[in-house]
């Protein structure tokens, strides 16, 4: 049998770099040993990935993307299809989970200086992940056509609208209407399996080759191929991702689908933060709900849309909110990497940063009074601070030595 | 692959001439392959405006305004969007003039918001009915009508005398559509074009000047 196994891996090797590719990944990948809680999430992220794209191919299986069809295709699937609840259920919640856990992952960077030199492009990849992420879940939103489906992608074509000269035409262009209508559905539907998805896999995998090619930072922010084992050029700080580190993603899945299927079974709608009240009544062009709000994971952005009380000026913070994520890596100045080694000033910083984003999401779901709207604006203040003084205050920093190797 | 690494394996006799004509016929490929594909890509582009189908929906439609009862709002469909048909009383209409401190455009100035005929302070062509788009010139979203003295009003402004306040982002309009100062709105509410068949009949979406809009 072994004999059998080694001839056959023999035969594909030569025509195909199977053991190559599996040793320059898992089993000779060297990880540093140090890694703690916070290097799960990038594992549990493609997990999640996954478990979007099987439950996602089991429902367009039943779904009709068209609009006198959908909102009742929808409630087929849970009343009629056989499990046809549990994999909408799996996948609704799932989006939520992919949020959370990249946001979980994006703030394992911000806090051990992931994205600092060699893996400033590693981060712009990841940022490109998280902006197709978003026009994911925006474009799925849709295809349920309940009051929130319609009025959330209502208010977020209309975004486009803002741009001067050509920005009416070119919601027009996205819709395919002059309303938010059967074709944008159908369309919004096609990019939502189709086009989104592939992009999304392709980047996901150049995300790992960047990550294979210029290795793991860790807690310490040190960089173990520094230090080789000068006989086999082997990192001494480091381990083979394969088996130590699978080992440890799965003792890290086995918890989170514990909590998955715990929000499955039991609150998949999560008190109206996973699936809005509201998206339980079929679309009606003609009545926007007396409160709408997106799901909590663009509320953030929302708030700071809110917050301007210019609509190009509002569209434009929005925007700028994210972008500013990307100039993160030529933005920090500090000498040393991880929080652990940096001064008083970038930990004031980061709590205040953390505060503000809270903040915008708590009162990116509230309606708008005078009082969170002055909150609002605080807050956005706070969160533009944070990256736009970064390359001063980074600099000003008093930080600690850093150590030549990881410590335990 | 390099010019140095094809210039390796070229005979030894290789001028800078010949170098040239390499760099200019690379360059002269690459752009009109460039150009091919921006042509390539306008039926695909064009494919994704409204069709010809969805142009051609959107005939005008007939309204009964003879029930609308004093300060009450009807909403009919047309194009996809509310159409407002608010019904003012004589005081709502002496209100209007008051607000003009408040608001970003009281004289309809900014064109395109109305037809000529709209363009005064009632914004309609008979001062007691209004016509106008029920969505919020901001995003998109469809404002709540909000009376004078309602609960509501109380908690937009000290002194609401009625309008319409977008649930969204907060924009607030008269009873004319006209914008507030210090909201996310930047102009007023579109007026359609309307004529009127009868006194108690109008015709949403053609104009008597212009036909059908």
């Amino acid at each position: 049998m072994n004999k059998i196994l080694t001839a056959s891996t023999e035969w594909v090797d030569t025509r195909f770099p199977l053991t190559k590719m599996w040793n320059e990944h898992l089993a000779q990948y060297y990880a540093p040993k140090n890694f703690n809680f916070w290097y799960y999430f990038g594992s549990l992220a493609l997990l999640v990935l996954v478990l979007q794209i099987i439950t996602g191919i089991f429902l367009a299986v039943n779904y009709k993307p068209d609009a006198a069809l959908a909102f009742g295709s929808v409630e087929y699937i849970m009343r009629d299809v056989d499990y046809g609840w549990l994999i909408r259920y799996m996948h609704s919640t799932g989006g939520s989970f992919f949020f959370l856990i990249i946001y979980l992952h994006m703030f394992r960077a911000l806090m051990y200086g992931s994205y600092k030199k060699p893996r400033e492009l590693l981060w712009i990849i990841g940022m490109l992940i998280y902006a197709c992420l978003m026009a994911e879940s925006f474009l799925g939103y849709l295809l349920p056509w309940g009051q929130m489906s319609f009025w959330g992608a209502q208010v977020i074509i209309s975004l486009f609208g803002a741009i001067p000269y050509f920005g009416e035409d070119l919601t027009v262009w996205i819709r395919g209407d002059y309303v938010v209508a059967d074709a944008t559905l159908n369309r919004f539907f096609v990019y939502h399996v189709v086009l989104v998805p592939i992009i999304l896999l392709a980047l996901v995998a150049v995300h790992i080759i960047a990550l294979h090619e210029v290795g793991s930072n860790n807690p310490d922010g040190v960089e173990i191929k520094k230090n080789k084992d000068p006989k086999t050029g082997i990192p001494l700080d480091g381990i083979p991702f394969h088996p130590y580190y699978t080992v440890k993603d799965i003792v890290g899945i086995v918890v989170f689908l514990i909590l998955f299927f715990g929000v499955v079974f039991y609150a998949p709608a999560f008190g109206g933060y996973f699936i809005e009240y509201n998206n339980f009544f079929p679309a009606d062009p003609m009545k926007t709900p007396e409160h709408i709000a997106p799901l909590w994971y663009f509320t953030p952005f929302y708030a700071i849309l809110r917050a301007v009380p210019d609509k190009l000026l509002g569209v434009v913070a929005m925007g700028g909110s994210i972008v500013v994520l990307f100039l993160l890596p030529w933005l920090d100045r500090s000498s040393v990497k991880s929080i652990r080694y940096k001064g008083w000033i970038f930990k004031f910083a980061l709590v205040l940063f953390v505060i503000s984003f809270f903040g915008l999401g708590y009162l990116g779901m509230q309606p708008v009074t005078p009082m969170k709207t002055y909150f609002a604006q605080l807050f956005t203040f706070i969160y533009f601070a944070f990256f736009l003084l970064m390359p001063w205050y980074s600099k000003m920093d008093k930080t600690k030595p850093v150590p030549d190797r990881v410590t335990d | 692959m390099s010019t140095a690494d094809v210039t390796d394996r070229c005979p030894k006799n290789i001028t800078e001439a010949h170098k040239g004509r390499r760099r200019f016929l690379v360059a002269a490929t690459t752009a009109v392959g460039a150009v091919g594909a921006g042509f390539a890509a306008v039926p695909f582009v064009m494919s994704l405006q409204p069709s010809a189908k969805t142009q051609a929906a959107g005939a005008p439609i007939e309204v009964d305004i003879s029930k609308i009862e004093d300060g009450s709002l009807m909403v009919r469909e047309w194009r996809g969007k509310p159409v407002w048909i608010v019904k003012r009383t004589e005081k709502n209409l002496a209100e209007l003039s008051s607000l003009n401190d408040k608001l970003s455009d009281p004289n309809s100035e900014v064109t395109g918001q109305q037809p000529d005929y709209a363009k005064n302070l009632a914004r309609s062509i008979k001062p007691e009915y209004l016509v106008v788009i029920g969505i919020c010139t901001h995003l998109g979203c469809s404002p709540t009508h909000i009376k004078k003295g309602d609960a509501a009003g109380a908690d937009i402004d000290d002194d609401w005398k009625g309008g319409f306040f977008c649930p969204c982002h907060g924009s607030k309009f008269d009873l004319a559509g006209r914008v507030y100062q210090g909201v996310p709105a930047p102009t007023n509410l579109v007026v359609p074009p309307y004529i009127y068949l009868s006194n108690t009949r109008i015709l949403v979406g053609a104009d008597s000047s212009k036909g059908v809009a």
